[in-house]
């Protein structure tokens, strides 16, 4: 059976860069960066630029059962929704599946830190533990942190009622999301998915798992193929979203394609062993089937090492290929990384052009030509590896 | 019996091994003779101190032990007994070689109490903020925090174990997780992609603020004497779910691939349907009205008529609202034919298993089209009025089972329900 061709028709962005796809195109031509070196100094971060959750999220209730994440997302996910006109059109977000790749949301960081501190002063026995959670803990916090209440939320706000389904596991989580919405759409599953995630930078209890590693990048922010002597990545923010829809279903209801997603491919490198992600990149390589005279790539590199070395050696073999990395300009946006490609590849598609190389490495060349095929590509930063084909609907 | 396609002419999807995990016991044995005897496996806490909390008791996983405790540890082991489990039944593949992908259902995963804690007793400074904190955090001492509490580290372990194919999926959809696992593989056999598919759910969440936070949104039981009453699905005085661990996992196969290598079929996944709920993060729509299109959904998925359904496991976590809402959705659904169907919940038993309920409870299901008895719901001594289903009430019923209905409802608007039956239709 023949598979469908998958459209994307809808794209919402909001990042530390502002919101839409106009405001997107703009930053990025002007290689606009929106870092922040001071506020949890000496790690470097992306925070979300301001925004009115009104615009999307009505309702202050709404708002307020949500935290900064889910704000983000939610908005995105409307901004999307409407990129693709269907914003209330209750006959096609009642069916609408969605998947997600979420993370978890903010904690309490004073209530936190409060019994860490009593805890190292030895006067935290057990038993107080549970009553400081108790008394202090929110009610309603735990909603706010629960992965698959992105997802929740984005159903409650804007009625995206098919399926829903919360992928986790950091960057492959949100490659993972497109590859089965495309396979879903692909075999006559699914006709039309919400498919995105969101990621708040502006965390000091997030940091922590990334310390754990030593991934947080500190001190000055820089391009991510300039890191090699201070590795890292910077925590960004973002909510991208997309509205992906087979041609049929597409075309039946007059929409308008910003590209069209042809494959998107997944693995699991055995990194133990060196080597392993500049493998698992060249195995997929070829099931993409793109030329590298044609063909422009965007990546979600992280800047933390060895997985962007090995990405850097890959790259390294595509010597005619024009790149552009998202960490560098948005920072690293975890499960919003590979969305957040798909993004720019469909916009880029959509005006084109590719949007200006920013990189002092010279990893990054500049190419004029109008963009017909666009590899996104997503290396985590400790497992997981995909890459997807965007093209011009023809 | 032969028949390699569905009506809709797709690949059967079957079931060839499975494992299990419930506070009752290790494997399908053990739970199935505790279970259908009507035993509970829910205790009074003894894994950390009980001060000020409002519910006391649990369906924790005790038996299986873990060091360093993490639940994130936990749940990973619980999903190993059952994967092994299940994969020695199936006789697939060869041992750390599974020919097809990983579905994981896992609880979301942070760093945990007894490991923040490490870390705290180590800043050199006193009345330390995070950015203190976080430069203790660094420098390699704490490097196997991260392995252990990115989402992804249970299903990256877990791959590596079992040798599963590609990037092995982790997700969440609350007390759906379990049914979506498996919903994740039957379409990925339906599309042609694989001939098999591993599905783990799995949770080990009993820890002091995984239970703080669900008291606090006053979701648990409080009738903590005595414990294995607590959890009285359909009962007038139902207060609350307990909280449980547990694990349950499925080889799933196509009809024709299982058959080709000569594997014993235990049962099929005739269908899968899941409908969200918009109504509000924590309550369904008082209509009923998402829970019912699921239901529908899933009929429709699997060709059948509402007639064709003799037992419902049903999602029954004994609060209030879920089971009051249930019998609602299944009466709109079934209509005159519900009083005919047999309803029971096995969390009456085991306590709520939250991401690994909807695998446990299909296991629950296909056991019970194997042995053709329908485990009962403990604890139904005063029924609610307002729930008049046919409860398989304290005690085990031997009955026709041919085909068995399994119910999942979440927070977060998450319905999802499988159809198993013991033959391809």
């Amino acid at each position: 059976m023949a598979e469908k061709e998958v459209w994307i028709t809808g794209v919402g962005l909001l990042s530390s860069l502002g919101e839409g796809l106009d405001t997107h195109w703009d930053a990025l031509g002007a290689k606009r960066v929106n870092a922040d070196e001071k506020r949890l100094a000496p790690y470097v971060i992306h925070p979300i630029a301001p925004v009115s959750f009104d615009a999307q999220i009505p309702k202050k209730g709404d708002q307020r059962q949500m935290e900064m994440w889910q704000r983000i997302g939610t908005y995105a996910a409307g901004l999307a929704l409407d990129s693709a006109g269907v914003k209330g059109n209750q006959e096609i977000l009642s069916r609408m599946d969605m998947i997600i790749a979420a993370g978890g949301g903010e904690r309490d960081l004073n209530v936190d830190l409060a019994i860490m501190n009593a805890d190292a002063q030895g006067k935290l026995p057990p038993a107080l533990l549970n009553e400081k959670l108790m008394n202090e803990l929110r009610p309603t916090l735990f909603l706010a942190q629960l992965s698959n209440l992105l997802a929740g939320n984005i159903a409650i706000v804007h009625g995206v009622c098919g399926t829903s389904r919360t992928f986790m596991g950091e960057e492959a989580a949100s490659i993972d999301a497109a590859r089965i919405a495309v396979a879903r759409i692909g075999a006559g599953q699914s006709d039309i998915a919400l498919v995105g995630a969101a990621h708040n930078g502006d965390r000091g209890d997030l940091l922590m798992l990334y310390s754990f590693g030593d991934f947080a990048l500190k001190d000055q922010h820089t391009s991510v193929w300039a890191r090699r002597n201070n590795p890292g990545f910077a925590i960004g923010s973002a909510g991208a979203f997309l509205v992906m829809e087979s041609r049929e279903h597409a075309e039946a209801r007059g929409a308008t394609p910003y590209a069209k997603l042809t494959k998107v491919v997944a693995d699991l490198a055995k990194r133990k062993q060196p080597g392993a992600v500049k493998q698992s990149l060249q195995a997929m390589w070829p099931q993409l089937g793109v030329n590298d005279a044609n063909a422009m790539l965007i990546t979600g590199a992280t800047g933390a090492e060895p997985a962007t070395a090995e990405e850097r050696e890959f790259l390294g073999q595509h010597p005619g290929l024009a790149v552009r990395a998202t960490g560098t300009t948005f920072g690293h946006t975890m499960e919003a990384q590979f969305p957040l490609g798909l993004a720019l590849a469909a916009l880029s598609i959509s005006r084109g052009a590719l949007y200006p190389a920013n990189d002092p490495t010279g990893l990054e060349v500049e190419k004029t030509k109008a963009p017909t095929q666009i590899v996104v590509l997503g290396v985590g930063h400790w497992q997981g590896e995909g890459m997807a084909l965007v093209e011009a609907v023809k | 019996m032969t028949a390699p396609r569905d009506k809709f002419g797709r690949p059967i999807v079957v079931v060839t091994g499975m494992g299990i995990v419930t506070s009752l016991g290790g494997g399908k044995t053990d739970n199935w003779k505790r279970l259908s005897a009507g035993e509970s496996g829910i205790k009074t806490v003894t894994r950390f101190p009980l001060d000020s909390m409002k519910t006391t008791m649990a369906g924790a996983v005790d038996f299986v032990t873990v060091d360093p405790f993490s639940s994130t540890s936990l749940s990973q082991r619980l999903a190993e007994i059952a994967a092994e489990e299940a994969l020695e039944q199936s006789g697939i593949g060869s041992k750390g070689d599974f020919p097809g992908p990983l579905f994981l259902a896992v609880a979301p995963i942070e760093t945990e109490w007894p490991q923040r804690l490490e870390v705290a007793r180590d800043v050199p400074t006193k009345d330390f903020g995070i950015i203190e904190y976080l430069a203790t955090c660094s420098g390699g001492k704490f490097a196997h925090f991260h392995r252990r509490f990115t989402f992804g580290s249970v299903a990256l372990s877990l791959a590596e174990t079992f040798g599963t194919k590609g990037s092995p999926i982790s997700l969440s959809t609350a007390c759906a997780s379990g049914a979506t696992a498996i919903q994740l593989g039957v379409e990925a056999i339906r599309r042609g992609e694989t001939d098999a598919t591993l599905c783990i759910a799995t949770d080990g969440s009993v820890n002091p603020e995984a239970m703080v936070r669900f008291s606090l949104l006053s979701a648990l039981s409080t009738q903590n004497d005595p414990p294995q009453a607590a959890s009285k699905p359909f009962s007038k005085n139902r207060d609350g779910f307990v909280m449980a661990e547990g694990a349950g996992a499925l080889v799933l196969e196509s009809y024709d691939a299982a058959m080709a290598r000569g594997a014993r079929i235990l049962g099929v996944v005739a269908g899968c349907g899941e409908l969200t709920d918009s109504f509000h993060r924590t309550r369904s729509a008082p209509d009923g009205k998402p829970a019912i299109g699921c239901v529908r959904k899933t009929l429709a998925d699997a060709g059948m008529e509402p007639e064709q359904i003799d037992h419902i496991n049903a999602h029954g976590t004994s609060t209030p609202e879920n089971d009051k809402m249930e019998y609602l959705a299944t009466s709109a659904v079934f209509g005159e034919h519900t009083k005919n169907i047999p309803v029971s919940s096995n969390k009456s038993m085991v306590g709520h298993t939250i991401s690994a309920a909807g695998a446990v409870e299909a296991i629950f299901s296909l056991l019970t089209l194997e042995h053709q008895r329908i485990p009962p719901t403990i604890n139904y001594e005063v029924p609610d009025p307002a729930i008049p289903f046919d409860v398989v009430g304290n005690k085990a019923r031997d009955a026709k089972v041919t085909a068995v209905m399994s119910n999942s409802f979440g927070f977060g608007g998450q319905n999802a329900s499988l159809i198993l039956t013991r033959e391809p239709a």
